[in-house]
């Protein structure tokens, strides 16, 4: 080719490649560019985000991420996983140092409307706990009067639990301490009478770092509701909507009962609603600015949200409880794809 | 026709001109900053101060605190509590340090080993990691309440930490006496295993820097001041009080300016073994208002203060015992 006709399909190519993404906004852009969508974790927690033996990131947190990864990339590989802390968790997506936070995060008005966030949706509805060693025959949280409990700073449960005590008028000592695993230690060794987080994770520390799981009991009473979701930043709604739809193709996923193993035998089903699903009919792929695979594509390479569940809650014997669907007697509910 | 400039005149304006810099660099910062906090809608100002801190604090120094209270008082709380271990962690670490120094001197072989190696472990292990060792020592050594230790009547030495009576009123003496209910003891005063860690774990780092340093200013002292004062017929000690240690002082109180200011910065630590400080309490009020940028500007600003009084009051007496008429 002459150079005059290079320059001018370069030239045609600058016009046309901006278009075809035009809609995508600057998060999924700069995803694109880098390869990688990074996405903001916990340092490690057993079934929400916690890197196995390979190094290799475990939990439905994680898995989030690389659904979302499989609908922008169609590989749900293309992740970059930032351990965070509670206390690092929102300075790092406020200045964008994830695209994603995925991060067992409760969902609370003052974090959705004054840290200039978005949480799109509920991965899972939990509440806070209390566990203390059965040795103290403590039966309920009324019984806690002056114990010492152990907590991470910078969380909801943190004020949830100054909140319950003060409505009980009963008093307590607070020891707070940032990492995880000195905490745990804090709490093992005896230092305190008690350790509070959402029962997920009382649930998960137990069954993972206690010496003998059956010493240690989780009192009955659930003082808070502790709705987790995923959270991205202001200003970008495309990427609202792409993690939002992300979440929500999971679950619809199971209510259709696709899971990884049947997908490519269901992708054959005349069932119209599967049809659309799999991207065989409509343009869904396209309005979010990505392949019309998308949801496919994540339900192949991730699984749907019980498959999801049952990986990495299960084992830990978290039941699904609420977070079953919602014509099971849950609560997970999804718009249709439409 | 090159205007000539005198030397003054063209230090003046490079003065200027730099500082013209510096002043457009800073207001960029801080139009970028504000600009895009309006643009993400993210809260700022310091009126966040006023709003009920909703948490609960481990332990406060000389006043109370319960979650009704404004974010202000928490901060407040956590100053004292940085205070009250910086302040008794500079003193110890003095007297230490100086025994340090002078053991690593001393004509006695095993007290002179013993203290050179002091003082090689304690300055290569991070201070963080001493502090988890310490920590951890504390805890687990230590019994629960129930099987507490207990050395004297009213004193209580369990891993909650280590419980003394307090004089409630002192005429009539009335003594409040720490006593075991339900989880805790109640009542009395309660030196907490944080603070103990923290306090043990910086005192004994810093003492091992300060050790050193006295150790460089009895040497710095010449020679010549021995052998005067043995011909006057001083004691060992008498040379040690009198003699040596107010000239070694001269050279001791910059370097070890240093060494309190660090000390004091180190005292942040404290958020990995849960002592509540001002490092701890702004960290977490930062995450529950999400405004990081004033609250990084209170801890910075808290620091700058207490280590440029610190300077100050070292400054003023170095320049009492400098000798008259040396370089000031």
């Amino acid at each position: 080719m002459t150079i005059a006709t290079t320059t001018l399909a370069r030239a045609v190519l600058l016009f046309v490649l901006p278009l075809a993404s035009a809609q995508a906004g600057p998060t999924a852009d700069g995803a694109l560019k880098k390869g990688f969508i990074q996405c903001g974790v916990n340092t490690g927690l057993a079934g929400f985000a916690q890197p196995d033996s390979n190094g290799e990131w475990r939990g439905i947190d994680v898995d989030l991420c690389r659904a979302v990864a499989a609908a922008l990339f169609g590989d749900a590989k293309k992740n970059r996983f930032t351990p965070l802390t509670a206390q690092q968790r929102f300075t790092a997506l406020q200045s964008g140092e994830v695209d994603i936070l995925s991060r067992n995060t409760t969902w609370t008005f003052a974090r959705d409307a004054g840290l200039g966030l978005n949480f799109v949706g509920v991965n899972f509805y939990d509440g806070q706990g209390f566990m203390v060693t059965k040795k103290r025959n403590v039966k309920s949280a009324k019984q806690l009067n002056g114990a010492a409990i152990c907590v991470q700073p910078g969380t909801t449960t943190e004020l949830n639990m100054a909140d319950y005590f003060r409505a009980n008028k009963m008093k307590f000592k607070p020891v707070v301490i940032e990492k995880l695993e000195e905490v745990l230690n804090a709490y093992f060794t005896g230092r305190c009478d008690v350790f509070t987080t959402d029962v997920s994770g009382l649930v998960a520390v137990r069954a993972a770092r206690a010496t003998n799981p059956t010493d240690h009991v989780i009192l009955p009473e659930v003082i808070s509701k502790e709705p987790f979701g995923p959270v991205v930043r202001h200003g970008d709604d495309h990427w609202h909507d792409l993690v939002r739809w992300t979440l929500f193709a999971m679950i619809e996923a199971e209510e259709l009962g696709l899971t990884s193993k049947n997908i490519d035998q269901q992708a054959q089903n005349t069932n119209p609603v599967v049809q659309r699903f799999v991207g065989a009919t409509g343009d869904f792929g396209k309005m979010l600015s990505v392949d019309n695979r998308w949801a496919y594509n994540i339900v192949k390479q991730v699984g749907n949200y019980g498959e999801s569940f049952e990986r990495h809650l299960t084992p830990l014997g978290l039941d699904r409880g609420i977070n079953k669907l919602w014509n099971k007697g849950g609560i997970m509910y999804a718009p249709p794809l439409r | 026709m090159a205007r000539q400039l005198d030397t003054r005149q063209r230090a003046a304006l490079y003065q200027i001109l730099l500082v013209a810099a510096i002043c457009l660099v800073g207001w960029y910062f801080i139009r970028n900053a504000v600009d895009n906090l309006l643009a993400r809608r993210i809260a700022s100002g310091f009126n966040f101060l006023f709003r009920e801190a909703g948490f609960e604090i481990g332990e406060s120094t000389l006043i109370s605190f319960s979650a009704a209270d404004s974010y202000l008082k928490a901060l407040t709380v956590g100053l004292l509590n940085t205070f009250r271990v910086a302040f008794l962690a500079v003193v110890f670490s003095t007297f230490i340090g100086v025994a340090v120094g002078l053991a690593r001197l001393s004509p006695n072989w095993l007290l002179a080993k013993l203290a050179s190696g002091y003082v090689e472990l304690l300055r290569n292990i991070p201070l963080v990691v001493q502090l988890f060792f310490w920590y951890a020592v504390i805890t687990e050594s230590l019994p629960a309440p129930a099987q507490a230790l207990h050395p004297l009547p009213g004193f209580f030495l369990s891993n909650r930490g280590l419980a003394i009576p307090t004089i409630v009123t002192l005429l009539p003496l009335e003594v409040e006496y720490p006593s075991l209910s339900g989880f805790n003891f109640s009542g009395g005063v309660v030196l907490s295993p944080e603070f103990a860690a923290l306090l043990l774990g910086l005192t004994l780092y810093t003492a091992a820097f300060i050790g050193e340093i006295v150790r460089a200013g009895i040497l710095a002292v010449d020679r010549g001041q021995y052998e005067a004062a043995q011909s006057q017929g001083l004691s060992q000690a008498q040379l040690m009080r009198l003699i040596i240690l107010p000239q070694a002082l001269r050279v001791v109180v910059p370097p070890v300016t240093s060494q309190y200011l660090n000390c004091t910065k180190n005292s942040s630590l404290a958020v990995a073994i849960g002592y509540p400080d001002l490092v701890s309490i702004a960290n977490t009020t930062i995450n529950q208002t999400g405004q990081a940028i004033e609250g990084i500007a209170v801890i910075m600003l808290v620091y700058l203060t207490i280590s440029l009084a610190i300077s100050a009051a070292m400054n003023v007496y170095n320049q009492r015992i400098a000798l008259r008429g040396a370089r000031t």
